[in-house]
């Protein structure tokens, strides 16, 4: 099986007057399709860094970032998020505020395609969305709500709506419930394993949460100084208790 | 009443001016301050071409076109040399008045020919004052109306999205360069046509015309905003000639008053600082209010 991910000797380098730092340190990783990789590391592990290479919001300095076996190092933003989704930590950095629900719902469903002089039909995808939202309480008859409007937890969960409405081939979720409530974060994070195990998605997620890193995905991955120090698969993960990670921070 | 029937043609003159400058301050969500220079290129070009023969359609649509390419210098510096944007706007209003002055070949021009947009079209056949109310609704409708079109469009909502949140944006394939590129054009487009506009209204072009246009642009979108707060973008594009009518006369009585024609810029930037302020007095007051009452 074609690897859906392939990253070969990824470094990130941030050069500096005095000292040269390596964010990346010749990362190789290989994710299959339907794999659900948790990513765990301390501050400053390069964890996001690695997100960033992938989604080209960030270059590397060296190596090379293949999809589908397609090298796609060179391609920039607009061209790999036709492939590629991400939800940030931050709710405010996945919607427009200013925007409503809907519109923002209907500027996802358009991800990497060119924006034409077209009018957008927001009437005609409306029923759409409706069935989108119908089982999620929090964003219920919120459609023509302005994003700005509704709470951080309300607009993570329409971020990760933005993300899946086009189904991405690779999903990135950047800490996406740290920012949330418990009790929010919890139903976010149901959430988002329901869709991703339903819609059969690829996906990497970084979080610190070592409960939702144990209890949630299929592989683990722990990043310490740019590189990979621990790499487990479903088995390995399952044999594994929570406190048994602390010694890898 | 004559008087107050002038004012009001001004404001919706002038109204055009702010629904351009609506576009950069209000949805690509920066101040622009090329407005300066592509004003006075607007009533420049107008009237260089006026009175070269041409006729005074021919001179707006050029001065539309000079707009938009003053427009794509700052897009440009901002856009592609990541220029901040204030600087960018300056520096591109800064060469507008060499470059203004080579069109004019001179400071100031006067419209000799006697033909220009508001004595054509059977305007002339209006009372005094009227025909700039009459033109001025025409080509604000013809204007919101294509606008509200383009923001409906893909195209225009991704431009509303850059503005909004240039990271989702961006991230979401929108290529935002372009966005800001279509922004800053189109607006600068609309502000020069409206310098078009007013020089053939007032009958003379001045290449020191833009000074403060920022200002008069700036309170017609906030005095808007103030009188009609959270109304959807397109209801807001008609707040905006609303605001330019209360603002021309507020400024009408202030003048009424006594005041010297000379302090109009100053009057002009206090009665905006006291529309931008009017949001932290009125809650500054209401809680002063419910504080009051717990006292009680």
């Amino acid at each position: 099986m074609t690897p859906l991910l392939e990253i070969k000797n990824a470094v990130k380098t941030i050069y500096n007057d005095d000292d040269n730092l390596n964010i990346l340190n010749n990362i190789n990783l290989t994710i299959k399709p339907k794999d659900f990789v948790v990513v765990l590391g301390t501050n400053g592990a390069g964890k996001s860094t690695l997100l960033d290479a992938i989604t080209g919001t960030n270059e590397l300095t060296s190596g090379k970032i293949l999809l589908n076996g397609k090298d796609i190092t060179d391609e920039n933003l607009a061209k790999r998020s036709r492939h590629i989704s991400r939800v940030y930590q931050d709710p405010k950095s996945g919607t427009a505020p200013r925007m409503t629900v809907a519109e923002n719902l209907l500027l996802a469903k358009r991800r990497g395609l060119p924006r034409r002089l077209h009018l957008r039909h927001l009437k005609e995808n409306m029923p759409e969305f409706k069935e989108l939202i119908s089982n999620l309480p929090t964003l219920d008859n919120r459609l023509n709500t302005f994003t700005e409007k509704l709470s951080g937890g309300q607009r993570q969960t329409l971020s990760f709506l933005m993300a899946i409405i086009q189904k991405p081939e690779l999903l990135l979720l950047d800490e996406h419930t740290a920012a949330l409530d418990p009790q929010t974060s919890k139903d976010l994070m149901e959430l988002t394993n329901k869709v991703i195990l339903e819609k059969e998605l690829t996906c990497m997620m970084i979080t610190h949460d070592l409960s939702d890193a144990m209890k949630y995905g299929n592989r683990l991955l722990v990043l310490k100084k740019g590189q990979i120090i621990l790499d487990l698969n479903k088995t390995e993960k399952d044999k594994l208790k929570e406190k048994d990670l602390l010694q890898y921070f | 009443m004559n008087l107050i029937v002038s004012t009001i043609s001004q404001g919706f003159i002038w109204s055009i001016m702010a629904i351009g400058l609506f576009i950069t301050f209000r949805i690509l969500d920066f101040p622009d301050m090329t407005v300066e220079g592509s004003f006075p290129l607007g009533a420049v070009t107008a009237v260089s071409l006026i009175q070269a023969g041409h006729s005074t359609l021919f001179s707006l649509l050029i001065a539309f076109v000079f707009g938009c390419l003053a427009g794509f210098a700052t897009a440009f510096l901002y856009a592609k040399l990541n220029v901040p944007i204030l600087l960018a706007g300056i520096l591109t209003m800064t060469a507008m008045y060499s470059i203004n002055l080579r069109i004019l070949g001179k400071a100031n021009m006067s419209l000799t020919k006697p033909n220009n947009i508001f004595n054509q079209f059977g305007l002339d056949k209006l009372p005094t004052n009227f025909n700039g109310i009459v033109l001025g609704v025409i080509v604000i409708t013809v204007i919101i109306f294509l606008l509200i079109i383009f923001l409906n469009t893909e195209k225009g909502q991704a431009v509303i999205a850059t503005g909004d949140n240039e990271t989702m944006a961006a991230s979401l394939g929108i290529n935002t360069t372009v966005m800001k590129f279509i922004g800053l054009m189109v607006s600068n487009g609309i502000v020069a046509l409206t310098g078009g506009l007013i020089a053939q209204q007032n009958g003379f072009a001045d290449v020191n015309m833009g000074i403060g246009v920022i200002v008069i642009g700036l309170s017609a979108i906030i005095i808007g905003e103030v009188i009609y707060p959270d109304v959807p973008l397109s209801v807001r594009l008609i707040t905006i000639v609303i605001g330019s009518i209360v603002y021309r006369l507020i400024l009408m009585i202030v003048l009424q008053l006594g005041f010297n024609t000379n302090d109009l810029k100053l009057i002009s930037a206090i009665i905006l600082a006291l529309c931008l302020a009017l949001p932290t007095i009125r809650e500054q007051f209401l809680k002063t209010m419910r504080n009051g009452v717990k006292t009680k």
